[in-house]
């Protein structure tokens, strides 16, 4: 993909949220968040835990209605009041919690609710496209026809991974879509989310995992205790990035390096 | 062996090796007693049951094999079997209706009322009665979307308002006779399939299994999928055929199958088709694994909840009317005593999960028959009703510890 077939999707806005905020009774987990999504553009949203990246994922997928605050999608205000509508509209979502249904098969799992055919399923149809999509994430899915509460915690995350895929959405949502993969799947998992950003879709991930952000990210988000707390690049320094997230200038990390510097000036 | 090695492992669903493919007639049995042997007992318990009851009765009194009462438990088995389809709905979501006895109850006064007091066309009649079942589904529905409420509680609360409305628009005589000429009284009491058609009928299931079995294989191998073969459909639809033959053999030794019977496995197949091959369906089972995985995948949980709620008080509707034609009357004690009980016990016992997400159309009829056969044996035994309320009871807690045991035992072996 050249940088000039991408720049021709850059900048056109898909996702613009102004003044989000989400209380849940007495605790306030999003204050006054921004966040702009542009179309063939990975947006990393970083944080410590509890920092709200989940609610505000959440909020973007229809599950939780915000507070407060506006959205605006392909240059519309909308409300995504059921996550069905979020879906609908093109934004798919991978839960932290994955949100399968443990009692059914992996097919009946990744077209739940957008079966094919709804007064007579087409099974044979539903299960080539379900191969299909699992072998392009290089999936190790044993049996399509075999209930999801039988597969590994990695099994199921490439699932659900799939799962967002599968109805060609315009912004994916990956909340920390690697903590259960092994080396090759999360590689698998990284160059999907370049893939899927060469096809000009926007793409949000979560991740803890600093390496995974700065290899596929073109913008970092940090969320510090539910507030934006500043927006880096890959070229931005890792010490950069962990001061924002902690909150603190002063930390393990910021001393060593000072120590490092010392001894080198000394 | 059409197929050389090099075209199975083209196939899209044999790319990993680590699994083994049961395949053939060996393959399917040690496939079948791996499902067992993890918690996935299907139809087995309700095989094993009969098989025990039919014994045990038999040997204490030898008319329960007898043709004719055979008949009669068939005759008794579809108006429970009626309200048991309506709980397998609920059940599936993992939900409950304790008001079902009610219901029905309620439904055969309306009958009675509308048709013989009112004298109302009868169709009219019950459709009045099945309107009813399904605005007290409604009002289910909305209770429990709306206001969070246990749905044992709406129901339980449902049981006693329902019950005051039977004995209400009953009146003070509180029984209504349901004349013996009638067309519905005919179609409860008398009303048998003709040998003929009652044969040709035996003969479906095996034929509708052959080919549905030749269409997914040419399906399935047209899109590079493996399609297993037809020796072991071949050999479970002459099974079926040769079972069902002889049944409807044995049955025509005495009066034969009777048509209120007839109707109900309809509905089975019905149902089963719904919840098995359509969207409502696979709704159905996620809403009741996993509520909020179901809601975060787009479904409509409180219209799915609320379709549940409808269908179960409409058919537990229509088992009210079918018993008001097999009693030919209308009572207070219509629905009362062990009819909730029966009705629930049948769908758990048939195999359907009190936790939800489990279960089919089949369990309906399955269930009932194990519990008709109980009824029916201790009757003959001259029971009285006390010792049979007992004895159900104890099956119902019997069938429900399998249930709590199998469940465990799934999740342990990843079957959920
Ligand atoms: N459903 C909920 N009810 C109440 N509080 C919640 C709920 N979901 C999240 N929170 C709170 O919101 C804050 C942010 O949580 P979350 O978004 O999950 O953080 P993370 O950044 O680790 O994903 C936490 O303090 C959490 O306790
Ligand atoms: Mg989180």
């Amino acid at each position: 993909m050249t940088k000039a077939s991408r720049g021709r999707d850059h900048g056109d806005l898909i996702l613009r949220l102004r003044g989000i905020s989400k209380q849940f009774g007495a605790i306030t987990a999003l204050e006054d968040i921004e966040l702009d999504v542009h179309a063939g553009e990975v947006v990393a949203l970083v944080g410590d835990n509890g920092a709200g990246k989940s609610t505000l994922v959440k909020t973007l997928a229809g599950v939780h209605q915000p507070t407060a605050g506006s959205i605006q999608y392909l240059g519309k205000p909308v409300t995504l009041d059921t996550p069905g509508k979020a879906l609908e509209m093109g934004i798919a979502t991978v839960f932290q919690d994955l949100s399968l249904c443990e009692n059914l098969d992996v097919v009946a799992n990744l077209f739940l609710g957008h079966e094919l055919n709804p007064w007579r399923l087409n099974e044979v149809q539903m299960e080539v496209r379900a191969w299909t999509l699992l072998q392009e994430l290089a999936a190790r899915i044993p049996s399509v026809r075999e209930p999801i509460a039988s597969l590994s915690g990695g099994q199921r995350q490439t699932v659900a991974i799939a799962r967002s895929l599968l109805l060609d959405p315009h912004i994916i949502m990956l909340d920390e879509p690697t903590a259960a993969l092994g080396v090759a799947q999360t590689a698998e998992v990284l160059n999907l989310i370049e893939r899927v950003r060469d096809r000009g879709h926007g793409v949000i991930l979560i991740s803890h995992n600093m390496e995974d952000v700065r290899a596929v990210a073109d913008r970092i988000v940090v969320l510090r205790l539910g507030r934006n707390n500043g927006v880096f690049t890959p070229d931005n320094t890792h010490e950069e990035l962990v001061a924002a997230i902690t909150g603190a200038t002063e930390n393990s990390v910021s001393r060593r390096t000072a120590r490092i510097l010392e001894t080198q000036g000394g | 062996m059409s197929h050389d090695t090099k075209s199975l492992a083209a196939q899209l669903d044999r790319a990993d090796t680590r699994v083994r493919h049961d395949e053939g007639i060996g393959g399917e049995v040690r496939a079948f007693i791996d499902r067992v042997r993890s918690g996935d007992l299907g139809m087995l318990p309700v095989i094993v049951g009969l098989l025990l009851i039919s014994t045990v009765f038999s040997t204490l009194n030898p008319v329960f094999l007898a043709p004719n009462n055979l008949v009669n438990l068939l005759f008794d088995a579809a108006a429970v079997g009626f309200i048991s389809l309506g709980v397998v709905c609920v059940l599936l979501l993992g939900e409950i209706d304790l008001s079902i006895g009610s219901m029905s109850g309620l439904a055969s006064a309306v009958i009675g009322v509308l048709w013989v007091n009112t004298g109302l066309p009868l169709p009219l009649a019950i459709a009045g009665a099945l309107l009813a079942g399904a605005l007290t589904g409604f009002v289910y529905g909305n209770l429990c979307n709306r206001f969070e409420m246990p749905s044992f509680v709406a129901t339980l609360a449902g049981l006693l308002a329902l019950l005051g409305m039977q004995l209400y628009i009953l009146g003070p005589t509180g029984s209504i006779n349901l004349p013996f000429t009638s067309s519905l009284v005919r179609f409860g009491q008398i009303m048998i399939i003709p040998a003929w058609l009652a044969f040709t009928l035996a003969l479906v299931p095996g034929a509708v299994m052959i080919f549905s079995g030749l269409r997914t294989m040419r399906h399935r191998s047209a899109a590079n999928l493996s399609s297993g073969g037809m020796t072991v459909v071949l050999i479970k639809a002459a099974i079926l055929t040769a079972a069902l033959l002889f049944i409807v053999y044995y049955l025509e030794q005495g009066r034969g199958v009777p048509w209120m019977f007839g109707v109900f496995v309809l509905f089975v197949v019905i149902l089963d088709y719904a919840l098995t091959r359509t969207q409502w369906g696979r709704s159905m089972f996620a809403v009741g694994g996993n509520a909020e995985a179901a809601r975060r995948a787009g479904i409509n949980v409180r219209r799915i909840r609320l379709s549940a709620f409808v269908l179960c008080s409409t058919f537990a509707a229509l088992g009210g009317v079918f018993s008001a034609a097999r009693l030919a009357s209308a009572s207070q004690q219509a629905g009362t005593g062990d009819v909730n009980l029966n009705a629930i016990a049948a769908a758990v016992i048939g195999g359907t999960s009190l936790f939800g997400g489990r279960g089919s159309a089949w369990s309906a009829l399955l269930g009932v028959l194990v519990i008709m056969a109980i009824s029916n044996g201790l009757t003959l035994l001259n029971l009285s009703s006390s010792l049979r309320y007992m004895i159900t009871g104890a099956v119902l807690a019997v069938a429900v510890i399998v249930d709590s045991l199998a469940r465990r035992s799934r999740a342990s072996h990843g079957r959920a």
